[in-house]
């Protein structure tokens, strides 16, 4: 499509743009770059407060391990701590909230896309001041009934509190995004016969896909770097990645292992990289086909 | 849609929003109103193994009988949102009379916990908010002018900023911005002043803390723009092209109207998120220089002595104000969900 | 976690004591069978005290051992029956608990089960016993010996004759800013300022009463004391907490600071720092200031309590398992490094000297009020204000005292 003619630039133009992406992706890329390159330091390099030039040099990494770069934050973090068991649980708290917040929101977004009534904008509005409470006070206000019922401490009750969370942001994105699917086309299935359950599951899933993909991404990234959530809710051999990556930072009175953290960020992020790229295509066309109209 | 399909297609985010957030926001709005009950205090020995000293704790049978006779606590009314920890009206008040004029004033009233922080709050959304998405734009344009090869690696590193979990993210821009880090020298070096220190100033401190909101969510923007741009209709350009439309006019009057209504569904989303910001104050230890209406509930729960109902103030404080920040973007909705259902 | 093991390598290199290694069997700890839960903070100390609990035959043991165990302990035990069966807590966290009266007298489980434990390790309230110490903590001095000796001079035991030190060492150009502390706002901040002012001998609240009264002579010389440390450190010294105050130190910027002892097992061992600074790192004694004789430090226990709404069972199974836990029996090579163990047998390392001597020194405990926590925020919150130069101190302290009063008003501590 470069070569619509709207698309032609002046060079000039063209050059000023290029010059702003690549200052950009400077900006973008050059904190994980350098986060990737520390990972391989000592703590005493990459954190270093005497001059920033050791994280590059390692002077102490090559006094304590004997050479330029070591494995240890990985080996400490991966198998020392059994990081993976974290990143089992994050596995299975990110898929489960990812699938059941798009059934749930898929089903509701369609409905309030659908609904030619007033209420159907409020209840937008109303989950639009939901998502305005902060999250902290609502996990400490879970603590007591989730202990006195004993639901605390376990992945589905994290996960369906994450779900719920992140209801009013799906419901939003996929509300616009039906709103652009033609009306007609699970009418007339409708006058065919179907009921309205049967048209969405005919007519509308086929083609609901790509903005289904973009609002699951989102809904990913939430419950993949969710923190309050998880950290309060979870039992320590439940913990996601994310409390585990908090636990190796120390605290006040003890030192923690940076390092570690460091390492298993680096490494957690591996598998995003991954997803994006399968999913670009996707993440684009679903935008496209939804959140445009608003 | 008939009301009842509409009711059981609804249902299950219904049940889960009206369980885990409708329900704790009632009790929240309960707890605002009520303050733990008064604690019978007396003193005791204490002896540990550093010896023993006199103190005083709280007396258990006399504030049990308490406890049982009124089991939500005190009411009290608007007490907490009005005390000074909060809206301080009674403080404002005094702080009026005695104020010399009216920078004074303002200086005594940013002085009050709650307005000094709804200053940091309130400049830190302004700004943030249209700089991440005009950027976000910016950045959109110049992707979408790239040949198409270039065009997925790039989409992923520009995504970067938002993936690399922030507790972590943050820590290590908080050593690269040190004085002797990478960034922080590089600093010094373009200002030719050893000493500056980011950390050290407030108004460097706010700087820092805007930068690194526009950088961490410039990309969401990007991603919602770049994906508007795809759909731009290109037969509305072309004829404005022949129409003899400079570049920037085919921007003002075809690309910027067309991107309009993902402006709106941003700015909704992005003020909230602004409104709340919290997790780079603690990531930079920059309580010192700037706090937000969040940092306070977490700090009122995060204490050794937990401020259940102040952090309730609070928490409904700032969904009172996301509403009224959002009000204009949200008649806007309410007029186009009109035109579009009718 | 590999720094704990270095720290205690190193005290067992150094503390030289032979111990007959315990042998890890499961064991009989007088109480048969019950539920045992224990929540507590993750470091190595706790850590080897829960998996000491453990090993008690026909006992099931489940421990939540984690960094946010303050803000899950709560909600965790007032649940009946509780989820926890004991929280491990220290010397300002157990009032917490204490308020929402969620743990048990353990007078008759002492009786019972408990006579060999020593009388000291009781934190008695009220003549009741609440909870058993088992490790202590505090803030002192750490040292570099090679750069006092450069300019001639003894370490420090007051912070006056540190200040004298430290403009010595910024004069002599061996550091520009060489002293340290974790000054960060918020509980840091507070922790400094709580250390300063007992240090000047001041009281924190009218007697027997929760009103506040730190707007005073004590309350500002401390303020100023707190400021002129602070023109010989880091100008960024409003954000560094602990770990950064290590960090500073490690790279051999600062040559004095007031540090917890429970980190300067990692500032002395080889690795993070050049030689020239590990091998010189030495602990003192924590100051004293103004002329005071009560040092400037506040001492922290660590202990375990036992829930109330549990049954008997559950309770004396608790009681027993964590009683052998902290028994001289939990100390070997390993663990012996890991803490200062307010437990008979335990043969403090040098780099554990601080807190002894911090002992020694009759240094008062950090204040068990159920009130301090609230005062403890508001300094964190309203200090900074005056070390930034934004308002004088009485302004700072009438700031605090307000912020205070507001909070121990809605908490009913003041009608």
């Amino acid at each position: 499509m470069s070569t619509r003619i709207a698309d032609r630039r002046p060079a000039a133009l063209q050059a000023a743009l290029t010059g702003f992406l690549v200052l950009w992706l400077v900006v973008a890329a050059f904190p994980f770059l350098w986060t990737l390159w520390g990972s391989f330091k000592v703590e005493g390099d990459f954190f270093s407060k005497a001059d920033w030039v050791n994280a590059l040099t390692g002077p102490l990494t090559q006094v304590e391990t004997g050479g330029a770069f070591t494995g240890q934050g990985y080996w400490g973090a991966w198998v020392q701590e059994e990081f993976w068991r974290a990143a089992l649980n994050t596995l299975i708290v990110v898929v489960c909230v990812t699938c059941i917040s798009l059934t749930f929101g898929t089903l509701g977004g369609y409905a309030l896309s659908r609904s030619p009534y007033r209420y159907a904008f409020w209840l937008l509005i109303v989950a639009l001041v939901f998502r305005a409470m902060p999250p902290v006070t609502l996990v400490s206000g879970y603590l007591l009934p989730f202990f006195q019922w004993n639901l605390w401490g376990h992945l589905p009750t994290a996960i369906i509190v994450l779900v719920a969370i992140n209801q009013p942001f799906t419901l939003w994105m996929l509300t616009s995004f039906f709103r652009n699917i033609p009306k007609d086309l699970d009418e007339s299935a409708m006058v065919d016969g179907c009921s309205r359950f049967q048209a969405f599951r005919h007519v509308i899933i086929p083609v609901m896909w790509p903005g289904v993909i973009t609002t699951g991404l989102f809904s990913f990234l939430l419950a993949y770097n969710d923190f309050a959530v998880t950290a309060m809710l979870l039992s320590t051999e439940n913990q996601t990645m994310v409390p585990k990556l908090a636990s190796f930072l120390g605290t006040t009175q003890t030192k923690g292992n940076v390092m570690f953290a460091v390492a298993a960020v680096v490494s957690t992020t591996a598998p995003l990289f991954v997803l994006v790229l399968f999913f670009q295509r996707q993440i684009v066309s679903g935008l496209t086909a939804g959140a445009v109209k608003g | 849609m008939k009301h009842r399909t509409f009711l059981w297609f609804i249902l299950p985010s219904a049940t889960a929003m009206v369980l885990f957030i409708a329900l704790p926001i009632l009790s929240v709005l309960i707890q605002s109103v009520f303050a733990p009950h008064e604690q019978v205090v007396r003193e005791v020995e204490n002896c540990t193994v550093f010896g023993c000293t006199m103190t005083t704790m709280v007396d258990q049978e006399a504030t049990r009988a308490l406890r049982e006779a009124e089991p939500l606590g005190r009411f009290v009314g608007f007490g907490i949102y009005t005390d000074r920890n909060h809206l301080a009206t009674s403080e404002i008040g005094a702080q009026w009379a005695a104020s010399t004029g009216i920078g004074d004033f303002v200086n005594r009233l940013l002085n009050l916990p709650f307005y000094g922080a709804l200053a940091f709050t309130l400049t830190y959304t302004a700004l943030v908010t249209p700089l991440s998405i005009a950027f976000g734009f910016v950045i959109a344009l110049s992707v979408n002018a790239l040949p198409r090869l270039f065009r997925g690696p790039m989409i992923f590193v520009s995504l970067l900023p938002m993936i690399v979990t922030p507790l972590v993210g943050a820590l290590i821009l908080f050593w690269m911005v040190d004085a002797r880090g990478i960034l922080g020298a590089a600093l010094q070096a373009v200002a030719g002043d050893p000493t500056l220190s980011v950390l050290a100033s407030t108004p460097l401190m706010w700087t820092m803390l805007i930068v690194y909101g526009v950088w961490s969510s410039a990309p969401f923007a990007f991603v919602v723009y770049y994906a508007g741009l795809q759909t731009v209709p290109q037969d509305t350009l072309e004829s404005a092209m022949i129409d003899g439309a400079t570049r920037w006019h085919r921007i003002r009057y075809v690309v910027l109207p067309h991107l309009l209504p993902l402006t709106t569904f941003m700015a909704l989303i992005k003020i909230m998120d602004n409104f709340r910001v919290f997790e780079p104050i603690v990531s930079f230890n920059a309580a010192a220089h700037a706090q937000s209406l969040s940092y306070f509930i977490y700090s009122d729960l995060g204490g050794e002595t937990r401020l259940l109902s102040s952090a309730a103030a609070t928490s409904v404080l700032t969904i009172l104000g996301v509403v009224v920040l959002l009000s204009p973007v949200l008649v806007r909705t309410w007029r186009s969900f009109g035109r579009g259902v009718a | 976690m590999t720094i704990s093991v270095r720290g205690l390598a190193l005290s067992a290199l150094l503390g030289a004591t032979a111990l007959t290694p315990t042998i890890a069997l499961a064991a009989d700890c007088g109480v048969a069978a019950g539920r045992v839960s224990i929540v507590g903070n993750e470091f190595p100390a706790i850590q080897s005290v829960a998996a000491k609990a453990g090993e008690c035959a026909g006992l099931t043991v489940s421990t939540n051992l984690t960094a946010d165990h303050q803000k899950i302990n709560l909600p965790g035990m007032q649940g009946n029956p509780a989820e926890y069966t004991s929280a491990i807590i220290g010397t300002s966290s157990i009032v917490a608990l204490m308020k929402e009266d969620v743990i048990r007298p353990l007078d008759d489980l002492v009786a019972a089960y408990g006579q060999d434990i020593p009388p000291q390790q009781l934190i008695t309230i009220d003549g009741q016993v609440k909870a058993v110490a088992f490790m202590a903590n505090s803030q002192h001095l750490v040292y570099r010996k090679d750069v006092l000796e450069q300019v001639g001079l003894e370490p420090p035991k007051t912070y006056e004759e540190l200040l004298a030190a430290a403009e010595a060492i910024r004069a002599a150009g061996i550091m520009q800013n060489p002293v340290g502390g974790a000054y960060a706002a918020g509980w840091n901040l507070a922790q400094e300022f709580v250390n300063m002012y007992i240090g000047m001998g001041g009281a924190f609240f009218e007697p027997g009463t929760p009103n506040v009264s730190v707007n005073n002579a004590q309350g500002v010389a401390a303020l100023e004391m707190m400021k002129a440390l602070t023109a010989y450190m880091n100008p960024d010294y409003l954000t560094h907490d602990s770990n950064a105050t290590s960090a500073e130190w490690e790279a051999g910027n600062v040559a004095l600071m007031n540090m917890w002892g429970s980190r300067t097992g990692v500032l002395m061992d080889t690795e993070g720092s050049a030689p020239e600074v590990h091998t010189n790192t030495m602990v003192g004694a924590p100051l004293t200031v103004g002329g005071g004789t009560t040092p400037a430090t506040t001492l922290w226990w660590d202990g375990w309590t036992v829930a109330r709404n549990i049954s008997d069972e559950d309770a004396a199974a608790t009681f027993v398992a964590l009683k052998t836990a902290t028994s001289p029996a939990l100390l070997n090579d390993t663990t012996m490094g890991q803490a200062v163990w307010m437990i008979e047998g335990y043969q403090p390392a040098p780099v554990n000297q601080g807190v002894m001597e911090t002992m020694a020194m009759g240094a008062q405990p950090y204040p068990m009020l159920p009130y301090m926590g609230l005062l403890h925020t508001a300094l964190g919150d309203n200090i900074a204000d005056f070390l930034t130069g934004k308002e004088d101190a009485a302004t700072t302290l009438a700031d605090v005292e307000a912020a205070y009063t507001a909070a121990a008003r809605e908490k009913g501590f003041i009608q």
